[in-house]
């Protein structure tokens, strides 16, 4: 049962690396970014179990919190300017790719 | 007792992995950034406490299910909170054409992707 | 973002070869705060790049040879995993048999780094203290300007900071859950310290978490609100102090009759001895990462905020100026 969970949620991480690559968005990137990141908490946690080590517990607690700090951390720099402008750079190109 | 929590266990992250797997198809399917962060937001807190409490139920001893139960409050704090925060910022930053774009058509269409 | 991605991927990695100690520092260093430092490098700089001057041939060429010399010599070396390998022949044995009687620390990785290897752990703290006096030499910004600044523009200043406080007051969720997390990341923070003997941890990355629990609270309550709260003199004294904390630890044991950072004579039991000197110097790494990250993170919003209210402020000046050199072109 462990194993399969493992499974499963590498294939939801691959799900999310496209995302975050396709992603037309700055925000589309940034939650495939978080969704990966929980994932990967629990991958941590199952392998944890699976290997017979629970020490790894420790690693997904740190990664559980030092994700959500990134992903502030994105947000809060992407209210900057040049940011902002990127931003408007990108808009038109999308819309010429629709 | 220990049979009933290993089947109890095996429930929770067989149903925490479905809830996953369908969190990140919705990622992948959706058309814009809000029923994305629709999927990610509720199968992500969602399978992850599934998956938390199985493991929870075949903790060996009480510091890992302290540490579980630490992890699952974390989760359970921080994913809503990003959500919002990323849904926020989305939404403050005028996005997007998309997002018009799926409003005009009305929501209750089915998608055409 | 991706390499925050790849930070996490790597973690994982190294979860998988068993390796814990370094997928936390990983986890802390890799995912969260470089990635965190690297976007701030990217808002500071100019989006677009230099044009070139020089053909980048030679350069690709150098890359190349070096990299099938490299690979050249990956020929030689043992088969991965192999158990004849020289690493498991020479030192390896002798840390995973005798460190539980030498050191008696249960975590091998930790009695390595804090004791058998204790001088490379000295190095690197002090590269890293380099790194942060680096960082205040290049980007701090010269005080007396910044007061003046200040005075010049308080009224600019006080429109700023009312628009910013609306700027926060958006974020109220995010601040309250904040408020509630930050003293559970420090308490985390503090666990990893001092539990780095028994498992995964130590000061490096206890001291990344504490700072990245600080970074968290200046980028939601803003910046100066931080350095109200963490005074940045202070905090630069703390990192000199964790280096000096480190060294003293070795001239001590050098005045005790030992060799330097031997902590067999801390105390009348060498064990005893191991287990201060070790918690004593992990303290130290502790100090000094925790400070060095809080002032280049500092430092980056700093300069970068400086940097916005520079180009808000220019820009009419620079329309201005051009204003009239196109005037003065028309005149002549």
């Amino acid at each position: 049962m462990l194993t399969a969970a493992t499974i499963a949620i590498l294939v939801v991480m691959l799900l999310a690396i496209i995302r975050c690559v396709v992603g037309p968005t700055l925000y589309d990137r940034i939650l495939a970014f978080n969704m990966f990141g929980t994932k990967t908490v629990l991958l941590i946690s199952i392998l944890g179990f699976l290997m017979g080590r629970p020490e790894f517990l420790d690693i997904a607690l740190v990664y559980a919190l030092i994700n959500f700090i990134s992903v502030i951390g994105v947000l809060r720099f992407s209210d900057s300017v040049e940011f902002k402008h990127s931003l408007q750079q990108q808009a038109p190109t999308k819309e010429d790719k629709q | 007792m220990s049979l009933i929590l290993e089947i109890g266990s095996g429930l929770c992250l067989l149903l925490g992995s479905f809830i996953c797997l369908s969190g990140g198809v919705g990622i992948l399917r959706f058309p814009d950034f809000y029923t994305r962060i629709h999927a990610v937001g509720v199968t992500d807190t969602l399978g992850a406490g599934l998956i938390l409490t199985g493991l929870m139920l075949i903790s060996p001893d009480g510091l890992v299910l302290l540490k579980l139960i630490m992890i699952l409050l974390f989760t359970l704090f921080i994913n809503p909170t990003a959500s919002h925060a990323l849904a926020k910022a989305a939404l403050r930053n005028n996005l997007k054409p998309v997002l018009d774009d799926s409003s005009d058509k009305g929501g209750d269409k089915p998608s055409k992707l | 973002m991706l390499t925050g991605i790849y930070g996490l991927l790597s973690a994982s990695f190294f979860v998988v070869l068993d390796a814990v100690d370094v997928a936390f520092t990983e986890a802390a260093v890799g995912a969260g705060i470089s990635g965190l430092l690297m976007l701030a490098a990217i808002t500071m700089t100019g989006r677009s790049e230099a044009p070139k001057r020089h053909k980048p041939l030679l350069a690709l060429l150098v890359v190349f040879i070096t990299g099938g010399m490299l690979i050249y010599g990956t020929l030689d070396m043992p088969y991965f995993g192999s158990f004849d390998a020289p690493v498991h022949q020479h030192v390896a044995p002798r840390y995973i048999n005798d460190s539980m009687q030498e050191v008696g620390v249960p975590n091998i990785v930790t009695s390595v780094l804090g004791s058998y290897r204790a001088f490379d752990t000295l190095g690197e703290v002090a590269v890293i203290f380099t790194a942060g006096i680096g960082v205040l030499s290049l980007l701090s910004l010269p005080l007396r300007r910044r007061s003046s600044k200040l005075d010049e523009s308080s009224s600019e200043n006080s429109s700023n900071s009312s628009q910013k406080d609306q700027m926060h007051e958006q974020h109220m969720v995010l601040r309250i859950v904040s408020k509630v997390l930050i003293p559970f990341i420090l308490l985390f923070a503090l666990y990893v310290q001092f539990h780095g003997d028994f498992g995964p941890g130590g000061g490096f990355q206890a001291g990344v978490i504490f700072a990245a629990a600080i970074i968290l609270y200046a980028m939601l309550f803003g910046l100066d609100t931080a350095r109200r709260v963490f005074n940045q003199s202070i905090i630069q004294l703390i990192a000199a102090i964790g280096l000096l904390l480190y060294a003293s630890v070795g001239v001590v044991s050098l005045f005790n009759g030992g060799n330097f950072l031997d902590y067999n004579v801390l105390a009348a039991d060498p064990i005893a001895g191991q287990h201060i000197g070790i918690l004593l110097i992990e303290l130290g790494v502790g100090f000094t990462v925790t400070a060095v990250m809080i002032i280049i993170f500092f430092n980056f919003a700093g300069r970068r905020e400086a940097q916005q209210q520079a180009t808000e402020r220019n820009s009419p000046e620079l329309n201005v100026t051009q204003a009239n050199s196109t005037e003065q072109k028309g005149g002549e």
